[in-house]
């Protein structure tokens, strides 16, 4: 193999200039020329070129905006796979064991860009809010009463989601919304190749009536072609074989939490959402 | 055969001769009779001894398969000897022991459970009261069929930066003579011995490093083993290979995205064609009467960008018939030209003969992944019948050729456009099954809108190259069924529902049955006219693979892989 010497290409004006001026010309020229072209090059601009990296490889699983679909949202606080940023950055290399992710090939400063970008993505809705969350925190077990319905750790009724994580999970514009207009933020984009679907990542409310006349009403827990299982709003939990029932109607983007629109100020909701934003699992807060 | 011993004495013989003419004409054929009865009784005690002692000593298990064998599948039907059962892609039992009477009572006889966590996939072969199972990423194991236990199992070390677009996972295997042959990850095919799973030639078919992949399982047509490879979404440029299976030797490969100068060529803008894509990821069919090889072939690349890559893109999304000896093309099919969906034609061709318009005629019919039935002239390839068997939103119709006709606003954006069907198609992989006397085609059905999107790519050897990506439909939730569809009319006879969309095949019998899998982990059984549901079990684990029936111990066995189990069932 013959070497390989760059010094070659060099013109030798060049090449006879002192070294400090060819350092000049080579920190600065050439990197201003490259980010020249590559600014007129459109979509592969450097300025874009981490979007364009995430639509070239991620998108077709995560969403355009890292939304999910075949795979996990990437847009929350926190990845349940890539809990540091070394964990995303091998995350990314390698994929996820069992073939779920495939692993991409990249530059390294590529994946450092998809890093930062991914990363990007979870903290875009992390805006300043003034809330309180002291406050926030008796308004929950208080006048808002989340806990007839919700559980943060060992307090609180199981009929609702499961908060103790939820701030981990999703931003503070969800939760806000959540609390404004429930029925708005029902998670209602199904993962379409989910080949395991060992338990539904929908929030579904269901109506049953049994062969013998009794009506029930709670939130889905799971489905097959032959049966369904459900956990009524008294915390109830039933399976019924579908040859059982007279009728079942499942009532899409329908959710028993209330609205609190009317029922909280502007400043107890702020409260509200510093507190949910602030359970992030974990010991301490 | 032993040698005839009969003794021969000259004297005697002259004697007898003697005799004969001197004692009369009656006399004589009263002679030769009694001397020829004598003869007889002695070769035939003779042939019987022989036959009697070559099967006493013949080697109990004995995996002798050849291709005459292979043709005559039918003819064995307490072995399921390849991919499909027969070569013509049926996916049928003729074993009729398990009926619509006493499948209630079908119930597990063994399970044997796999250690990786990709999906399992596997079809599985049996010969002779061994089943052979190859099992994700790449490995292959041979079970006795009496209890479950693993005979030997071949284990291989795959590289960390392998890059498959839907998991590392393997079909099936391929069995000829004593050798079983199981397509790799690595993009390798290898030669085991089925006796023992010790690797006889292990042979690179292509680059991994630059997304080619085998996950398909290989063929066996006329002693030869065609395989195919994967890696539609990373840009490879797809071919169709048949090999030696003494020596590995390559006997054929044909290119299905062609280069200047090959006929089809013009079909791709500029020097797209390079990365073309157009895998060969599902088994194909043969009929061994017409001598031709039936193959489907995968989505163009990049998948959803058709920008980049004007024209229709063959021999991308096609129905392929090919000279088996040399691999040349006889006729092709295009069931989706220039294709943005991912709608690849990656399916089991099914070979049927039957009447169209009062003719008989040798047809091959495929419930497409674009939601058209089609029911093509397997010597001609010659459009004969296209009908939707599912929800579809892209296309008016096809036209008298079969072409599309593509509806306005239906491709890929940039910020997403709805879909029916969705990128998964209203039918995928998992194999249809053909029941000779119902006369119908059960396929599983995906009703399963997506939103799907266009984005750019730049190629970059062994990246993902699809351009764009694809999720549901807020507020849908998709859906599934097994329909029975008339395979001359395109007429769906019946329809069952299933809570999601499918990713299992589907297995008909003789005795009346249509067997499914969900992702739900259902196993069940179908009555094949009416399509009540007559039997079901919870495995536990999604089915994603294909079933088969076989005999064990002279009782009829069905097998499916489920979550990490590969089940067995019998009636008790």
């Amino acid at each position: 193999m013959t070497s390989f010497d760059p010094l070659r290409f060099v013109p030798w004006t060049v090449r006879r200039l002192s070294k400090t001026f060819r350092g000049m010309v080579s920190t600065i020229l050439i990197p201003a020329a490259v980010l020249a072209l590559a600014v007129c090059m459109g979509p592969l601009a450097l300025a874009d070129s981490a979007e364009a990296l995430f639509l070239a490889h991620c998108s077709s699983c995560h969403g355009a905006g890292g939304e999910g679909g075949r795979g996990p949202r990437l847009n929350v606080p926190r990845l349940l796979k890539a809990p540091d940023d070394a964990a995303l950055s091998t995350v990314i290399t390698n994929g996820v064991s069992g073939g779920a992710m495939p692993g991409t090939r990249m530059t390294t400063e590529e994946n450092r860009q998809l890093v930062a970008y991914v990363l990007g993505l979870g903290r875009a809705e992390a805006v300043e809010f003034p809330g309180n969350r002291q406050r926030g925190e008796s308004l929950f077990w208080g006048k808002g009463n989340c806990g007839a319905c919700h559980t943060v750790g060992p307090r609180g009724q199981r009929l609702g989601p499961d908060l103790t994580e939820i701030g981990a999970r999703r931003g503070p514009a969800h939760l806000r919304t959540s609390l404004l207009d429930p029925e708005a933020e029902i998670p209602d984009n199904f993962s379409v190749y989910r080949r395991v679907i060992l338990m539904p990542d929908n929030f579904l409310q269901v109506r049953v009536v049994t062969a013998d006349g009794k009506q029930l009403t709670g939130v889905r827990l799971n489905e097959d072609m032959l049966s369904i299982q459900l956990r009524d709003y008294s915390g109830g939990l039933h399976s019924f074989l579908k040859s059982e029932l007279r009728e079942l109607d499942k009532d899409w983007g329908k959710s028993p939490m209330p609205s609190y629109r009317n029922t909280l100020t502007e400043a107890e909701v702020e409260d509200l959402v510093a507190y949910l934003v602030s359970l992030r699992g974990g010991s301490s807060d | 055969m032993g040698k005839n011993p009969v003794s021969f004495r000259p004297s005697a013989a002259r004697a007898g001769i003697h005799a004969l003419w001197s004692a009369g004409e009656e006399n004589r054929h009263r002679w030769i009779l009694s001397r020829l009865q004598g003869l007889k009784v002695r070769v035939t005690s003779i042939c019987v001894l022989a036959i009697l002692l070559s099967l006493a000593l013949a080697p109990k298990n004995s995996a002798q398969i050849t291709s005459a064998r292979l043709r005559l599948a039918p003819a064995e039907p307490a072995n399921w000897l390849t991919y499909s059962g027969n070569t013509r892609g049926h996916r049928f039992s003729p074993l009729a022991q398990i009926t619509t009477e006493n499948v209630r009572r079908l119930k597990p006889a063994w399970l044997y459970q796999v250690q990786d966590l990709n999906a399992f996939q596997t079809s599985p072969l049996v010969v002779d009261g061994v089943m052979y199972i190859s099992e994700p990423p790449s490995h292959a194991t041979a079970l006795d069929t009496r209890t479950g236990r693993p005979l030997w199992t071949y284990r291989r070390a795959i590289p960390s930066d392998v890059g498959v677009c839907c998991g590392q996972v393997n079909k099936g295997l391929a069995l000829l003579g004593e050798t079983v042959f199981l397509g790799t990850v690595d993009a390798h095919l290898v030669a085991l011995d089925a006796k023992s799973g010790h690797v006889r030639w292990d042979l690179k078919v292509a680059d991994y490093t630059t997304g080619h992949s085998i996950t398909v399982a290989p063929l066996i047509v006329k002693d030869q083993v065609v395989v195919g490879i994967s890696g539609g979404e990373y840009g490879i440029r797809g071919f169709l290979d048949a090999y030696n299976p003494k020596s590995g030797a390559r006997r054929w490969r044909f290119w299905t995205v062609p280069a200047p100068g090959e006929p089809g060529h013009d079909t791709w803008a500029g020097e797209s064609w390079k990365t073309g894509s157009a895998a060969t990821w599902a088994t194909g069919s043969y009929d061994p009467e017409l001598d031709l090889l039936y193959w489907g072939t995968g989505n163009p690349g990049p998948d959803y960008d058709g920008t980049v890559r004007e024209g229709d893109n063959l021999y991308s999304n096609c129905l392929l018939a090919l000279n088996p000896d040399t691999g040349q093309l006889k006729w092709h099919f295009q069931f989706t030209p220039h294709d943005v969906h991912d709608w690849d034609a990656n399916h089991v061709p099914v070979l049927i003969d039957a009447a169209i318009e009062g003719v008989l005629r040798k047809l091959v019919v495929v419930a497409n992944r674009n939601a058209f039935y089609y029911v093509l002239d397997r010597q001609t390839g010659e459009f004969l019948l296209g009908k939707p068997y599912a929800k579809q939103t892209w296309a008016q119709g096809l036209d008298r050729k079969g072409r599309p006709i593509v509806l306005p606003g239906t491709e890929p954006t940039k910020q997403g456009t709805a879909v029916y069907p969705g990128l998964h198609g209203a039918t995928n992989w998992a194999s249809p099954a053909y029941h000779p006397k119902t006369r119908l085609l059960y396929v599983a059905v995906r009703e399963e809108g997506t939103i799907t999107y266009r984005a750019t790519a730049a190629y970059k050897p062994g990246a993902y190259f699809s351009a764009g990506g694809m999720k549901g439909i807020p507020g849908v939730e998709p859906s599934g069924s097994v329909k029975a569809i008339e395979v001359t009319t395109g007429q769906v006879r019946w329809e069952f529902p299933l809570h999601s969309p499918p990713w299992a095949g589907l297995l008909s019998t003789a005795g009346g049955l249509v067997f499914g899998g969900t992702n739900e982990g259902n196993f069940f059984a179908l009555h094949a006219e009416s399509g009540k549901l007559l039997w079901s079990f919870q495995t536990g684990g999604p089915v994603l693979a294909n079933p088969v029936s076989y005999s064990s111990g002279g009782k009829q066995h069905v097998a499916i892989a489920a979550g990490r189990t590969l089940l067995a069932f019998a009636i008790e």
